[in-house]
């Protein structure tokens, strides 16, 4: 993290005080950017803490008048959160599961190995990418109605797998394109054969294209919306994000459990995409390069 | 790669001296599928057949219920083109699309280069970048909507102290001021991703090649524009083209702040599409509008990439 001893040396020495003024710089611009990103959800902290009657104040107040913490005691029985978040759970991980099941060997193999059809799989990746659920919305629908899955969670974990698979193919051929095959050869002779060659050399090797292939899976299909607006209909097969809403309505407006809920549902995954923060450049450097 | 097939093809052909079976020639040709297979079938059923799906439901006569009634030619599309508000829909949504990428870009060009700067807390920086990516972006729309509103807004109390407004304005009452504000709401949950990607690419540019340029005497200025944007080059294709095809599928940011309202304009192809299919009950033109939206994002990221030479980068 230091820079070169060249900075030291006298001809250092004089750049010195610039070199300390562009730090300073760089620090004041840092923080400013990090409270701007921050900031909404300071909002969202603060607005949840206010009370029924704070938040019909006009204009309304920086902080709440009192801090109501049981919001978020309270927010629990003014909708079956836990629903909710289960919904939201099982249907990200099981779409992260399936994603990965299907992108690794179709990766692995592709970045391996020529064969015929490798170009036209790799061309149907990059065109599967541009399409959006939101795009494909009412064939999706009309889909699920066709192979009676609606209101069905299996019906969000398929279509929220098949939409990750593509950036995650193409996440994971950067990365194991970017691994020498020496490495893989050495245990490929020593009789692991091709999947223990895989599993027992590459994908550890591979760590931050994969960690990189599951978190953007997992947060993608976490925070899935319009499928899960259209395709679900009952209560109890809503995840967070179409739930979240109904707290204002024309009928009522509970901002403060609507916030409450939220930051429930963002400070998980805000850790967990904090932990995984350092993989996620290598992850991201092997995608861009190849 | 080759050399490691050709062993391996080596090594079946001492074990075996004769000729390869047809059968393990068979099992040779169909190795891929065994590796590619669970890909295209999820792609297959899941992606590909709701654009089947889409392009047959835009030429059929769809009952409010959801029934097919049978065929209906192009109705669909020549109802979608008398609609007197696809023109400004369809530039709109270019419109936001284009304003959305490029100041995206540019920010993330400069956040990139701040995160890979070194100062002290430069860590919890990148953290606090992330956020907006990892928080639902139903969720910060809803707050931004909240800070936007009207009498308890966060935006109006500071406008009002700071004597920038004599009353609270309804920002999201009016169409251009709720446009611009929903445009940076996509900008703002787009930066994290662009900016990784972006520092990610600065990661990869060796340090030696500023060395030779410092030696050369190149200037700062100089050296950005010869050195680091050429080199970044694959980083900001990748981030942009992703950006343009999630901006112009964004769905949930007009959804939750404004529902395309009032009337139809502050609607996206996307919002305008949903209306159609789940308030119009009008599934067959929704579908048009559906085929219509695609072939928009597929003319814009084929013009794109054209623009941006991308056959050469991938060779």
């Amino acid at each position: 993290m230091t820079r070169p001893s060249k900075e030291t040396s006298p001809a250092g020495a004089a750049r010195r005080r610039p070199l300390r003024l562009r730090t300073a710089l760089l620090t004041a611009v840092g923080w400013l950017v990090a409270v701007g990103f921050l900031l909404p959800y300071l909002q969202m902290a603060l607005t949840s803490l206010k009370s029924e009657k704070d938040l019909t104040k006009s204009p309304g107040g920086y902080l709440p008048d009192h801090w109501t913490w049981s919001n978020f005691v309270d927010v629990w029985d003014a909708a079956p959160l836990w629903t909710y978040l289960r919904v939201s759970l099982i249907v990200a991980v099981a779409a992260t599961v399936v994603t990965l099941a299907c992108a690794l060997p179709a990766a692995y193999y592709t970045a391996r190995y020529r064969f015929r059809g490798r170009g036209a799989y790799l061309l149907l990746v990059l065109v599967t990418q541009m399409f959006a659920p939101t795009a494909l919305v009412i064939g999706i629908y009309r889909e699920m109605v066709a192979l009676n899955l609606t209101d069905t969670l299996f019906a969000l974990v398929l279509v929220n797998a098949a939409f990750n698979l593509p950036f995650c193919v193409w996440i994971l051929h950067g990365y194991f394109s970017s691994i020498p095959k020496e490495l893989e050869e050495a245990a490929f002779l020593d009789g692991a054969g091709r999947v223990g060659a895989l599993t027992r050399v590459t994908l550890p090797i591979s760590m931050p294209g994969v960690v990189t292939a599951v978190v953007y899976t997992f947060i993608a299909a976490w925070n899935e919306y319009i499928v899960a607006l259209t395709v679900t209909a009952s209560p109890d097969r809503r995840p967070l994000t179409v739930a979240v809403p109904s707290f204002v309505t024309q009928y009522q407006a509970h901002w403060q459990y609507l916030f409450a809920s939220s930051l429930i549902a963002i400070v998980p995954v805000v850790i967990l995409f904090v932990f995984v923060e350092r993989y996620l450049i290598g992850g991201l450097t092997a995608g861009s390069v190849k | 790669m080759q050399d490691l097939e050709t062993r391996a093809r080596d090594a079946g052909a001492t074990a075996r001296p004769s000729r390869p079976s047809a059968l393990r020639r068979a099992g040779r040709a169909l190795t891929p599928l065994v590796w590619l297979g669970p890909s295209l079938v999820l792609i297959t059923v899941v992606v590909l057949w709701p654009v089947v799906e889409m392009v047959r439901t835009s030429f059929q006569k769809i009952s409010s219920s959801g029934v097919t009634l049978g065929g209906n030619g192009t109705t669909n599309y020549t109802d979608l083109f008398d609609e007197d508000d696809l023109i400004p829909v369809v530039l709109r949504t270019l419109g936001w699309v284009a304003g959305i990428v490029i100041t995206t870009m540019v920010l993330s060009l400069a956040i990139g280069q701040l995160l890979n700067s070194r100062f002290p807390g430069r860590r919890i920086v990148r953290w606090t970048v992330i956020v907006p990516w990892a928080a639902s972006v139903l969720m910060t729309s809803l707050i931004w909507k909240w800070m936007l509103d009207n009498y308890s807004g966060l935006v109006n109390r500071v406008l009002l102290d700071l004597h920038l407004i004599d009353e609270p304005v309804n920002w999201l009452a009016h169409p251009w001021q709720a446009m611009l504000w929903m445009m940076w709401v996509a900008v703002f949950v787009s930066l994290p991703f662009a900016s990784f990607v972006i520092l990610a690419g600065l990661q990869t540019i060796p340090e030696d090649v500023y060395e030779a340029a410092r030696v050369d005497g190149a200037g700062p200025l100089r050296t950005y524009f010869g050195i680091t944007l050429p080199l970044l080059r694959p980083s900001i294709m990748i981030a942009s083209i992703i950006n343009v095809i999630n901006v112009f599928n964004s769905f949930p940011i007009i959804w939750a702040m404004t529902g395309g309202g009032p009337g139809h304009s502050t609607d996206t192809t996307t919002t305008f599409m949903y209306k159609l299919a789940f308030y119009d009950q009008n599934v067959g033109e929704s579908g048009a509008m559906a085929v219509v939206n695609f072939v928009l994002i597929l003319a814009m990221v084929l013009m794109y990439l054209r623009a941006a030479r991308w056959r050469e980068e991938v060779r």
